[in-house]
C-alpha cells in the first residue's frame, strides 16, 4: 500500500506540471492572461513564504530575525543561497538566546 | 558558455539550498517510519516540498488512494500555472518531448529562476538548471534520513527557514525595483495573513489558500499594471514583450 501512495503521489505531482507545459504549445494571445502570468511567480512564492515563515522554526522570534535577515540581504541583491544561509544562521544566534 | 553550463551556473545555489532544506524532509520521513530507500525515492520522484510532507501525513496515517490524489492536486496546483507561464518563455528549437523532461523538476525555485532568464529557454539551460536540483533535493533527503538524528534540534529548526529565505531572494530585489510587483507582493501577503489568522478561513487547506492568493493577486497586476499593452499588431507585440525579455530575443523576432 506505501509503494502505491508513493506512485500515486509522483504521477499526480508529474501530471499537473506536465499538462500545461504540453497542452499549450503555441503564444499565449490573450492580453489579460500574459498580464497574468507575469505576475504569478512574485504573487505565489510570496503567499508560500507569510506568514508560513513565522513558523518555521522553533520559536516566533528567531523566525522574525530569519525572515528580517534574509529579507535585509535580500534587498542588497545578495545571492539565493547567500540570503537563505543568512536566514538560518540569524535564526541559529536568536535561538542560542531565546 | 554554453547553455548547459549556465544553467548548471545558475542552478548550484537552488541545489546547495535544497540539500539543506531536504535534510528535515528525510528526517521527519525516517521518523514518521519510512525506511531510508523510501524516503529517497519520494524525493527523486516528486521534487517539491510542500507535497512530500503532506503526503508523507498521508502514508503515515494509512490514507487512501482518492485523499493522496486530491491533497497532492490542491497542494501542487500552482506547478500548473508556473508550467504555462513557463510554456510562453520556451525557445522555438525545443521538441515537443522535450518539454515531458523539463516538466519532471519544474519547482517553485527552479520556476523563479527559469523566468528570470535573459533569453527563451532551451532544453540544454533547462537540464543544466534542472539535474543539480533533483540530485541535492534526493541527496539531501538521503543523508537526513541516514545522520538526521545526529543533528541537533537547533540546526534542525534553524534550516526551516532556508526554502523561504530562497524565495525571499527571488521576490525582494524585483519588488524593490518595479512598484507593480511590490503592490502585488503586498496583495499576496495581506491575503495569505487574512488566511491563515481568520477564524472559519484558517480551515482552509494550505495549497488551495497558495492558488487563491496567487489569483487573486497575479490578477490585480494584470488589471492595474498591464506590462504588455493591448496593440493589435505582432511587432509591437514582440516590442512590449521585450520589456521583461532581452535584446537579443526581440531581435531575433524582429529578424523572423
Amino acid at each position: 500500500m506505501v509503494y502505491v501512495l508513493i506512485i500515486t503521489m509522483a504521477v499526480v505531482t508529474y501530471l499537473i506540471r506536465v499538462i500545461p507545459l504540453t497542452l499549450v504549445r503555441g503564444e499565449i494571445k490573450n492580453k489579460f492572461l500574459k498580464n497574468f502570468l507575469y505576475y504569478v511567480p512574485y504573487a505565489c512564492l510570496t503567499s508560500m513564504t507569510f506568514p508560513a515563515i513565522l513558523y518555521a522554526t522553533n520559536s516566533i522570534i528567531s523566525a522574525l530575525a530569519g525572515f528580517v535577515a534574509a529579507v535585509v540581504f535580500a534587498l542588497m541583491n545578495k545571492s539565493l543561497l547567500m540570503v537563505a544561509a543568512v536566514a538560518c544562521i540569524a535564526v541559529f544566534v536568536v535561538e542560542l538566546f531565546v | 558558455m554554453n547553455e548547459f553550463k549556465v544553467g548548471l551556473k545558475d542552478s548550484i545555489p537552488i541545489a546547495t539550498g535544497y540539500f539543506a532544506v531536504s535534510f528535515s524532509f528525510g528526517i521527519l520521513a525516517v521518523k514518521s517510519g519510512l525506511g531510508i530507500f523510501l524516503s529517497s525515492i519520494i524525493s527523486l520522484t516528486n521534487v517539491t516540498s510542500a507535497g512530500q510532507f503532506a503526503g508523507l501525513g498521508i502514508i503515515v496515517a494509512g490514507g487512501t488512494v482518492l485523499e493522496m490524489i486530491l491533497t497532492q492536486f490542491i497542494i501542487n496546483l500552482r506547478y500548473a500555472l508556473m508550467s504555462l507561464a513557463l510554456s510562453q518563455k520556451l525557445s522555438k528549437d525545443m521538441k515537443f518531448w522535450h518539454r515531458f523532461v523539463i516538466a519532471f523538476a519544474n519547482t517553485d525555485e527552479v520556476f523563479a529562476v527559469a523566468m528570470q532568464h535573459q533569453k527563451s529557454l532551451t532544453l540544454k539551460y533547462m537540464l543544466g538548471l534542472q539535474i543539480p536540483p533533483i540530485f541535492g533535493w534526493t541527496a539531501g533527503t538521503f543523508v537526513g534520513a541516514f545522520a538526521g538524528s545526529i543533528l541537533p534540534a537547533s540546526v534542525c529548526s534553524a534550516l526551516g527557514v532556508a526554502l523561504y529565505g530562497m524565495f525571499i531572494a527571488i521576490v525582494v530585489p524585483v519588488a524593490k525595483k518595479s512598484r507593480p510587483v511590490m503592490i502585488v507582493v503586498l496583495v499576496s501577503v495581506a491575503l495569505s495573513c487574512l488566511f491563515y489568522y481568520t477564524p472559519v478561513l484558517k480551515n482552509i487547506s494550505t495549497g488551495l489558500v497558495i492558488i487563491i492568493c496567487t489569483i487573486v493577486a497575479a490578477t490585480v497586476g494584470a488589471i492595474f499594471f498591464p506590462i504588455y499593452q493591448g496593440k493589435k499588431n505582432p511587432s509591437s507585440e514582440s516590442a512590449s514583450k521585450d520589456i521583461e525579455d532581452d535584446k537579443s530575443d526581440y531581435t531575433d523576432k524582429e529578424g523572423k
